[in-house]
């Protein structure tokens, strides 16, 4: 099989892998929240003296945020399902990527490959446009909504960076272990599934957490095909309150806020993670 | 009883080789690196396959290309010169893991016998510890352990003290031996000469591919016919 060369690699694709010793400054979680915290307040307060009649970005921020929450909440849910979704389908597909046969190892490859170098709004209008919002099984039919669809558009990717990921993991062990396991008799699903894949779950949690991260930050794209996430709540209060352009900012900069205070500490976690797993 | 006889096992690197061992006996095979001691051992459990040749292990031929290989494996236990434990799984879990998967013995059955091939390799209180906290030595006795568990008919071990700090090589042979004691089927490719001489049956000097030499150790050590035995003897003794 062929290996796969770094070169036609969409860079935002490619797991990543942060180097701590590289970076130079560490703000920690609560330091960064201050910090943002702090940016919308300061586009607030230049409003705050506006007119007696108009309510302030942060008030309005205040008067909308259970309804921008609540399309938070929505966006997480977003990930975590097409984060599951993906995982066990790029379990499966990093599997059949490391399979005996040939052609069941180059049809994943190009599947793999696939679904890794397009980018995710595309494959997600693809899946948008070409999945029916309804399906009829057995005489029962089943809605699809368009958030469904959504998770399985984000799922896709992730599908094809698991198994990458399942890949690159099960084969940075040695082969030494794998002679281990033939010459006890253990047959290659047996080698595979326990004593190949519970050596990798260590190796490769760090970079499936940098997948979730991607994928949180990327459900806001399902606003574009009209999910009702935050994003899209965000622009539909943006209207509501008149579109007025000085609270662009504030209420952009809410969403921002949010994602970031969700992202980076999974950010931190991995890098911690991937400096305790180098130790070992 | 012939058990097992390899006639031209020829690879790249084993060139007409030609061997059979009895049931109890133990084997040395000795000889410079790159000689293709390791190759021959491999070949045995089809590790590495065979070009041309035979290969029969009690009526298993092994160079058959429908060759069962799990149920040769489960006849011939192998121990290699990097332990190559399952660094997941404690000392124990690694010498019960293949009787419970892979002949799907009962569970408690397997964990009495596994605690006594422990003890009888001299690591009883080891059970619970993973490969990584044990020494070279032990590593390597828990591997012996792992392999024996499986009732395997012979037992290969692959240079199994090459990669051990000498005061831990003494160990590991006291183990070997009281196997070879207790009438298991042996087969050893070693640099331990002494070793050699003292347990083998019959020892195999091999060079570029072939037997060059075989015979009992007494004879082999003392007088060597061949002049690359000879050389290699004056080097390593």
């Amino acid at each position: 099989m062929k290996t796969t060369g770094s070169g036609n690699r969409l860079a935002v694709l490619v797991p990543y892998r942060p180097a701590p010793a590289r970076m130079p400054v560490r703000i920690g979680p609560l330091s960064a929240a201050i910090l943002c915290f702090c940016a919308v307040m300061a586009a607030s307060t230049a409003w705050a003296e506006a007119g007696p009649t108009m309510l302030s970005p942060l008030q309005i921020i205040v008067k909308w945020s259970p309804l921008l929450l609540r399309g938070f909440v929505f966006n997480i849910a977003i990930s975590l399902l097409a984060m599951l979704l993906g995982t066990v389908a790029g379990l499966g597909l990093g599997l059949a990527l490391l399979s005996e046969s040939r052609l069941l190892a180059a049809v994943s490859w190009l599947v793999t490959q696939f679904f890794r170098n397009a980018p995710w709004l595309v494959l997600l209008f693809f899946v948008m446009f070409l999945v029916p919002f309804q399906v009829t099984l057995f005489k029962t039919t089943i809605p699809l909504p368009d958030w469904i669809k959504a998770t399985v558009g984000f799922a896709l990717p992730v599908m094809a960076n698991v198994a990458e990921v399942v890949r690159g993991a099960v084969r940075s062990i040695p082969a030494t272990q794998w002679e281990a396991a033939e010459s006890l008799s253990f047959t290659r699903r047996q080698t595979m599934w326990l004593i190949m894949l519970p050596q990798c779950i260590k190796r490769m949690l760090p970079p499936w957490m940098n997948i979730y991260a991607l994928v949180a930050m990327s459900t806001v794209l399902a606003s574009i095909v009209g999910v009702s996430e935050m994003l899209t709540l965000t622009a539909q209060v943006h209207a509501a309150e008149g579109g007025r352009p000085e609270l662009f900012a504030p209420l952009y900069g809410f969403a921002l806020l949010c994602f970031f205070l969700y992202c980076y500490p999974i950010n931190l976690w991995t890098a911690r993670l991937e400096r305790r797993f180098r130790v070992r | 009883m012939r058990r097992r006889q390899k006639v031209f096992g020829a690879l790249e690197v084993l060139k007409g080789i030609s061997l059979s061992v009895r049931k109890g006996e133990v084997i040395c095979i000795i000889g410079p690196s790159g000689s293709g001691k390791s190759t021959l051992i491999r070949c045995i459990n089809a590790l590495q396959p065979i070009s041309s040749g035979s290969i029969q292990i009690e009526g298993i031929e092994v160079s058959d290309p429908r060759l069962d290989k799990l149920a040769l494996r489960r006849k011939v236990g192998m121990v290699f010169q990097q332990y190559n434990l399952f660094p997941h799984k404690t000392a124990l879990q690694n010498v019960m893991m293949a009787p419970i998967h892979v002949l799907g013995q009962k569970r408690p059955e397997v964990e009495a016998r596994a605690r006594a091939l422990l003890a009888k390799v001299r690591l009883a209180g080891k059970e619970d510890t993973y490969p990584g906290e044990l020494s070279g030595g032990q590593q390597q006795r828990v591997a012996i352990a792992r392999s024996l568990a499986m009732r395997p008919d012979i037992m290969l071990f692959d240079e199994v003290t090459a990669a051990l700090d000498p005061e831990t090589v003494k160990e590991v042979l006291v183990t070997i031996r009281e196997l070879a004691e207790d009438g298991m089927t042996c087969l050893l490719v070693t640099h331990e000469m002494n070793f050699a001489r003292e347990v083998a049956d019959h020892v195999y000097f091999t060079d570029r591919g072939v037997i060059v030499e075989h015979g009992p150790p007494e004879t082999l050590f003392t007088a060597a016919t061949d002049e690359r035995t000879q050389r290699f003897l004056s080097q390593v003794l």
